[in-house]
């Protein structure tokens, strides 16, 4: 009796628990490789897919099958444990990192004290994926696209730390719900709105995205650290790519447009339901990221490195010192 | 002045804003693509396309023999053969036409004096196979019965400029 | 409980196995690609403590920029094998010396903690009553800013020093001409161009 309560029941919660959120995730996934298809087609004066399904929705699902149905090559020079490792690592880190995601007012699944510094190490960690991929491929195109993805998460780390110490100088706790919480009165995107867009454009160089896709440069080194994958190998990558965008839109979502809370507390606007923001916040910022890619051309490898340490790192740091100052000088520290 | 302006800028991240903007705009224009195998462009009277052998009204085969194609090709795709029918009129026994050799320069058609071969409207005749692009004359006659209608009307509207 | 232990043991063993497969494996990714493992595992026996603010604090520093940078430079090494067994012998006593002087050491630690069993608690800072309301993460902060500013801070300086000494050693001056971004960026249309209408046959 006491296995069965103790033990087997909880894991059947956690596991379907787990599910609730994986499954919805993995079709937002899917559409949203859709969505990126059909904006950016619409930015460049063409259609987007339209031949599977009505309006080519169903796209998503032939890309899938097709994705499943083909071969997976390993490169004969390849180191096949690390090879394989490597997009299962991708995969993998971007779905347990929502694990601390508050979609609403108390729904989520571990409510640990330490929540951004999960999300955090779960994001930094991402680059080893792609780093794998690139040194078991055995390819100089990969290779080089490893070495870039290394440099290029490791600059950007630094600046986007920073701008979570100046959200948390805010906040006070390292709880992804209190950080929602405290935007009750202002949403931190408009105090700290420089601190966003830093964050934002970190975030873009973070999942490898235009214009900040040097890692993959499919126009250069063909593809990059993905140009010896095919197949599901392949679709975990590209899954986990997208799944990421997700999660840092999600971040951004909690950290600077106040999460699950509506924009101000009235009566039409509250009765909607906070998952139904949360979703909404989101969205709103995967279409800037489609937007962003399908407007600004890719960055020259030099000018990231100089963006991110010359410009961002220091600008970072003088807002972490500023509103620490301000914080302290007009008593508004949150305790 | 002008460096408060270039700073201003520069920190407000006004180009970056004003190519959003435009990318923004160009997202509701109207699409320059067409939905390919469901909508088609427009094609002009003289669009050189798949060949075909016309006939006359009465069903007689235009085409008289005369070589006058075949001699002006310059790729050499055409290659006819030509007795004399029981009729006693010269008409052709062979009539092929290598497509994967076809330039569609539109020469053949220029050169015909009776308006038999012709470069009709088609374009959709891509096939699996080579031996399927070595045209002969039934096929191209087939070509001519299918398209008649819109080869006579594109000969019509083309008519006055010639 | 059981799991907890059952989990403690688990991750000790990972880490012990992963620690000796850093030093054993042929290949030097690998080998920091087990350092990697063992990092993590570290990370988990952390959490196990309940000291989760140090546990993501390790794999945030140690793994996600400390191993990255790690790998970066062993994987641009050019390896030869054969030269690499052939010094083995040579640096063999070194190392045995080294490892030696290490274990002996450890020795001791343990040694001390089985001979004073509570000597270890004088060293300890004191924790704050689990009742306290603090957390771990807050409890770290106080202490650290308090009574070990003056190292903390010491800390921070050492590692100042030792990135600008390692910009000054590799920082050389090239006769270059180099592209100023900014100079780039501010150049407007109507500070060089001039759009003028001339007659014809006047020339400008």
């Amino acid at each position: 009796m006491t296995l069965w309560a103790d033990i087997v029941w909880p894991t059947v919660v956690i596991v379907a628990t787990i599910m609730l959120i994986v499954m919805p995730l993995l079709g937002a996934v899917a559409y949203l490789t859709y969505a990126e298809r059909k904006i950016m087609g619409a930015m460049q004066l063409r259609q987007g897919p339209m031949t599977v399904g009505p309006f080519g929705l169903l796209q998503p699902m032939a890309d899938g099958v097709k994705m499943m149905a083909k071969e997976v090559i390993i490169p004969s020079g390849a180191n096949r444990v690390v090879f394989l490792i490597a997009p299962m690592i991708t995969f993998f880190l971007s779905l347990v990192a929502w694990a601390v995601i508050p979609f609403d007012e108390g729904w989520v699944l571990a409510d640990i004290n330490v929540g951004i510094l999960y999300l955090f190490a779960i994001s930094s960690l991402g680059v080893y994926g792609i780093v794998m991929a690139g040194w078991a491929s055995n390819s100089r195109y990969a290779f080089l696209g490893g070495l870039r993805s290394a440099a290029q998460m490791v600059s950007y780390e630094v600046s986007i730390g920073f701008v979570i110490i100046t959200v948390l100088l805010c906040v006070g706790s390292l709880n992804l719900s209190d950080v929602v919480l405290a935007q009750q009165t202002v949403w931190f995107v408009v105090p700290l709105f420089p601190m966003f867009v830093v964050f934002f454009v970190s975030a873009l160089a973070e999942t490898n995205r235009a214009p900040f896709d040097l890692p993959e440069g499919e126009s250069e080194i063909v593809g990059g650290f993905m140009v010896e994958y095919s197949a599901m190998t392949y679709a975990l990558f590209f899954l986990g790519e997208y799944a990421n965008m997700i999660l840092m839109s999600g971040m951004i979502t909690i950290l600077f447009l106040g999460g699950w809370l509506p924009p101000v507390d009235v009566a039409p606007l509250n009765w909607i339901p906070g998952i139904v923001w949360f979703a909404a916040k989101v969205a709103g910022c995967l279409f800037i990221f489609i937007w962003v890619r399908a407007t600004f051309p890719r960055y020259r490898y030099d000018q990231l490195m100089r963006l991110g340490w010359k410009v961002f790192l220091p600008f970072s740091l003088f807002w972490v010192v500023l509103t620490a100052g301000v914080l302290v000088a007009f008593d508004w520290l949150p305790d | 002045m002008s460096f408060i302006n270039r700073t201003a800028r520069s920190l407000l991240l006004s180009e970056l804003v004003s190519g959003m903007a435009l990318t923004f705009k160009t997202m509701f224009k109207p699409k320059v693509t067409l939905n390919y195998p469901y909508e088609k462009g427009p094609l002009s009277p003289r669009f050189r396309g798949e060949h075909a052998l016309r006939r006359y009204a009465n069903g007689e085969e235009r085409c008289i023999a005369c070589k006058l194609c075949e001699a002006i090709c310059p790729a050499q795709a055409i290659t006819i053969e030509a007795e004399a029918r029981d009729d006693g009129s010269r008409r052709t026994t062979r009539y092929d036409i290598d497509m994967t050799k076809c330039i569609y320069c539109g020469f053949c058609q220029e050169a015909c004096p009776v308006d038999a071969i012709v470069e009709g409207p088609n374009f959709e005749f891509a096939s699996e196979t080579r031996e399927e692009l070595y045209y002969n004359k039934d096929k191209l006659l087939a070509n001519g019965d299918r398209w008649e209608s819109q080869i006579a009307q594109n000969i019509a509207s083309d008519a006055p400029y010639r | 409980m059981i799991i907890q232990g059952l989990a403690f043991y688990l991750f000790a063993a990972i880490a012990v196995v992963s620690g000796a497969m850093v030093i054993s494996a042929r290949n030097p990714v690998h080998s920091v690609l087990f350092l990697i493992l063992a990092f993590f595992n570290a990370a988990a026996l952390f959490v196990l403590m309940g000291a989760e603010f140090l546990a993501f604090i390790l794999v945030i520093v140690y793994v996600g920029a400390v191993a990255v940078l790690f790998l970066f430079v062993v994987m641009m090494l050019d390896i030869d094998f054969v030269e690499l067994r052939e010094g083995f012998l040579r640096y063999l006593p070194f190392g045995a010396l080294i490892g030696l002087i290490l274990l002996v050491e450890l020795l001791l630690v343990i040694g001390a903690w089985l001979v004073v069993p509570d000597g270890a608690a004088v060293t300890q800072a004191p924790a704050p009553p689990p009742d306290s309301g603090i957390s771990n993460t807050e409890a770290i902060g106080l202490l650290l800013y308090t009574d070990y500013a003056l190292a903390f801070q010491l800390a921070g300086l050492i590692l100042l020093v030792a990135m600008i000494g390692a910009i000054v050693l590799t920082l050389r001056q090239r006769p270059v001409r180099r592209q100023r971004i900014a100079d780039q960026v501010n150049r407007r249309p109507e500070d060089v161009l001039v759009v003028r209408s001339i007659d014809r046959g006047e020339g400008v």
